[in-house]
């Protein structure tokens, strides 16, 4: 695989080609701060589904659960159900309000109800952190990938990533970021139904056939077919299932994806869209996994790389020759690239717009400097994450991305749900509701089982665990809530203005009246 | 969307209308009914494959009922889904007589 073949740089140079194009494009559509953070508002209903869609089915979703299922058959699908069924806490609870209050980011959205700079700082500091972990993960997984693809090293390969979302987020911003999700949304479609019908075609386009030569052509026997296989601690399974269902709506580059478009009802649509495609696509990760178990065999998936991220492009080698591979492959690349973009433009807008044009310079700013600091913080939060990313390449990284839903289910929905729904919220409520779950999720991890073991190498440092579960979201997410509860306690009852305040954000979210006004 | 052209708004207005009291009420009603609903059918999952055989067991041709029940969870993702778009269109044509309402009684104040 070490050789590259001319189609595989033809594919790569068509793509990234083609994205530079579409930045190109948008750099001449961008001009003001809207433009940058929101692509001006001015998505339809299927582009943002498909740009959601984009964001969403990143590089662990793709390489990742395809993997998970190939190696471990029903648990690595727990995934595929997780992801999905979080799109309706979305449309159902934070969608639409949030449309109807928030101009840019999470924060905004918070302050519409509580306009402190401590509340916005609060909010800024959880979306850098969850983006800070997020990317980490995308972009050691992306280095490790590419290196595995092209063959070439891994520091020039996470160069090579940063460099293109830095590209992308800074002379495209949102308009460039959006539609690179989109390309790359509609190729992976493409590529994964051309895959899964090759499958389908190996087992007589034959469901039952599937699964009848499935429990027998892996070592595992029927059991692949039954859950189990991977997740053995019934605790820990159902912790990592309510991080993944309730996080989703808590993380800072999908809620982004409701500033881009007009108003709710498209927001709405939208969401729609996304959940069709990311459904379809979901239920092809079955012929995925089950594909590469078959055709590839676990012992060459294993041996290619130990996490099983390389069952689909050895799939589409098997079933499709040099040509499937070479797509695939930069597809993926293309998957990376466009997710990474979106981490880069959440954490830019929480860093400049947030704490430096709202909290630093208080909202004195003009249009041309908010342009200039986002441009700035894009660049600050890439080469923050690059220079992580570098430095973390010998450690075992793949827990981080479940860590950024954990803190987004634990640090983000709590407020977000009694921002919007419970009249007597404060603002000390909203501090420390945010700051109990990003604190308790920190440090659930820190003291569980994915950083410590007792085996060297297994884990990031080696002793026993303290704490039980890998994702502590089952503890940290209830905790969440209590923070805020607790802290609405503390912070005592509500001035005239606060409750006056809440009437106005009820009325906001409930009708969607004057959304104009507040987002220009 | 429901737009009214004043630059002010009077919310506190807006807040006492009894139909917008109404709307609020059910509106929330129906929202964390059917979340509670897809929550707890989502929830049952893992605990039902951690801790019991009962979806070990094959349903028909060699297809055990976690497949099957993994299914019902898309199936109703996207109903749930659709459900959601016909009642928000509802809400919203509820939301433009609330604005209207407001409106003729006085609009902006």
């Amino acid at each position: 695989m070490n050789d590259i073949s001319i189609t595989a740089v033809l594919f790569f140079v068509l793509i990234v080609g083609s994205t530079l194009v579409v930045t190109w494009w948008a750099s001449r559509r961008t001009s003001s701060a809207s433009d940058f953070y929101t692509a001006g508002g001015g998505l339809t209903g299927w582009q943002n589904g498909l740009a959601i869609a984009g964001d969403y089915l990143s590089a662990a979703s793709f390489l990742g659960i395809a993997g998970s299922i190939a190696l471990f058959g029903f648990d690595g699908f727990f995934f595929s159900i997780g992801y999905l069924v979080a799109y309706l806490v979305v449309l159902y609870i934070v969608a639409e309000p949030l449309r109807n209050l928030g101009k840019f980011t999470l924060a905004d959205m918070i302050t519409a109800r509580f306009n402190t700079p401590k509340v916005r700082g609060t909010a800024a500091l959880s979306t850098i952190t969850i983006v800070l972990f997020y990317m980490i993960a995308q972009l050691v997984g992306a280095g490790a990938l590419i290196q595995l693809l092209l063959g070439i090293d891994y520091w020039i390969s996470v160069l090579l990533v940063g460099v293109m979302m830095t590209t992308y987020v800074l002379f495209g911003g949102m308009t460039a970021t959006s539609w690179v999700q989109i390309i790359k949304a509609g190729l992976l479609m493409i590529g994964t139904l051309i895959i899964s019908f090759l499958v389908l075609a190996k087992f007589d386009f034959n469901i039952f056939t599937m699964f009848k030569e499935m429990a027998t052509v892996t070592e595992h026997g029927a059991a692949y077919l039954n859950p189990g296989l991977r997740y053995t601690n019934g605790l820990d399974t159902i912790s990592m299932m309510i991080a993944l269902v309730l996080g989703t709506a808590g993380l800072p580059h999908i809620l982004m994806r409701f500033f881009t478009v007009k108003d709710a009802k498209t927001a709405r649509s939208s969401v729609i869209w996304a959940t069709w495609l990311v459904g379809i696509f979901y239920v092809l990760t079955i012929f995925l996994g089950f594909g590469a178990a078959a055709f590839v065999g676990t012992d060459a998936i294993v041996a290619a790389n130990p996490a099983g991220n390389m069952a689909a492009p050895l799939l589409a080698e098997v079933l499709g020759g040099d040509i499937l591979f070479s797509f695939v492959c930069a597809v993926a690349f293309a998957t990376i690239l466009a997710v990474v973009a979106g981490l880069v433009l959440s954490g830019a807008s929480a860093l400049s717009h947030d704490i430096y044009a709202e909290i630093v310079k208080k909202g004195n700013i003009t249009e041309k400097e908010q342009v200039m600091a986002a441009r700035i913080g894009s660049i600050t939060i890439s080469v923050i994450s690059i220079l992580l990313a570098l430095g973390a390449q010998t450690l075992n990284v793949a827990f981080l991305v479940s860590l950024a839903f954990c803190i987004a289910a634990s640090a983000n929905l709590p407020v977000i749900i009694y921002t919007i729904y419970w009249k007597k919220f404060n603002s000390t409520g909203a501090i420390t509701a945010m700051l109990t779950g990003l604190i308790s999720a920190l440090v659930l991890v820190a003291l569980s089982p994915n950083v410590w073991n007792p085996v060297e190498g297994a884990a990031i440092l080696v002793g026993e665990a303290i704490f039980p579960l890998g994702n502590p979201a089952l503890v940290s997410v209830p905790l969440g809530f209590l923070g805020g509860y607790i802290g609405s306690l503390i912070g005592g009852k509500q001035s005239a203005d606060e409750e006056k305040k809440f009437r106005e954000v009820d009325v906001k979210a409930n009708t969607g009246i004057s959304v104009q006004d507040i987002s220009h | 969307m429901a737009q009214v052209k004043h630059d002010i708004v009077d919310y506190d207005k807006i807040a006492a209308q009894q139909s917008f009291k109404d709307l609020v009420k059910r509106k929330k009603g129906f929202l964390w009914t059917i979340t509670a609903i897809f929550l707890i059918a989502y929830m049952l999952l893992p605990i039902l494959t951690s801790y019991t055989d009962l979806l070990h067991q094959e349903a028909f041709g060699g297809i055990s009922w976690v497949w099957i029940y993994a299914a019902g969870l898309f199936i109703m993702t996207w109903s749930l889904c659709h459900l959601y778009v016909a009642k928000a269109n509802s809400f919203d044509r509820e939301a433009q007589a609330i604005i209207d309402e407001y409106v003729t009684n006085g609009g902006a104040r």
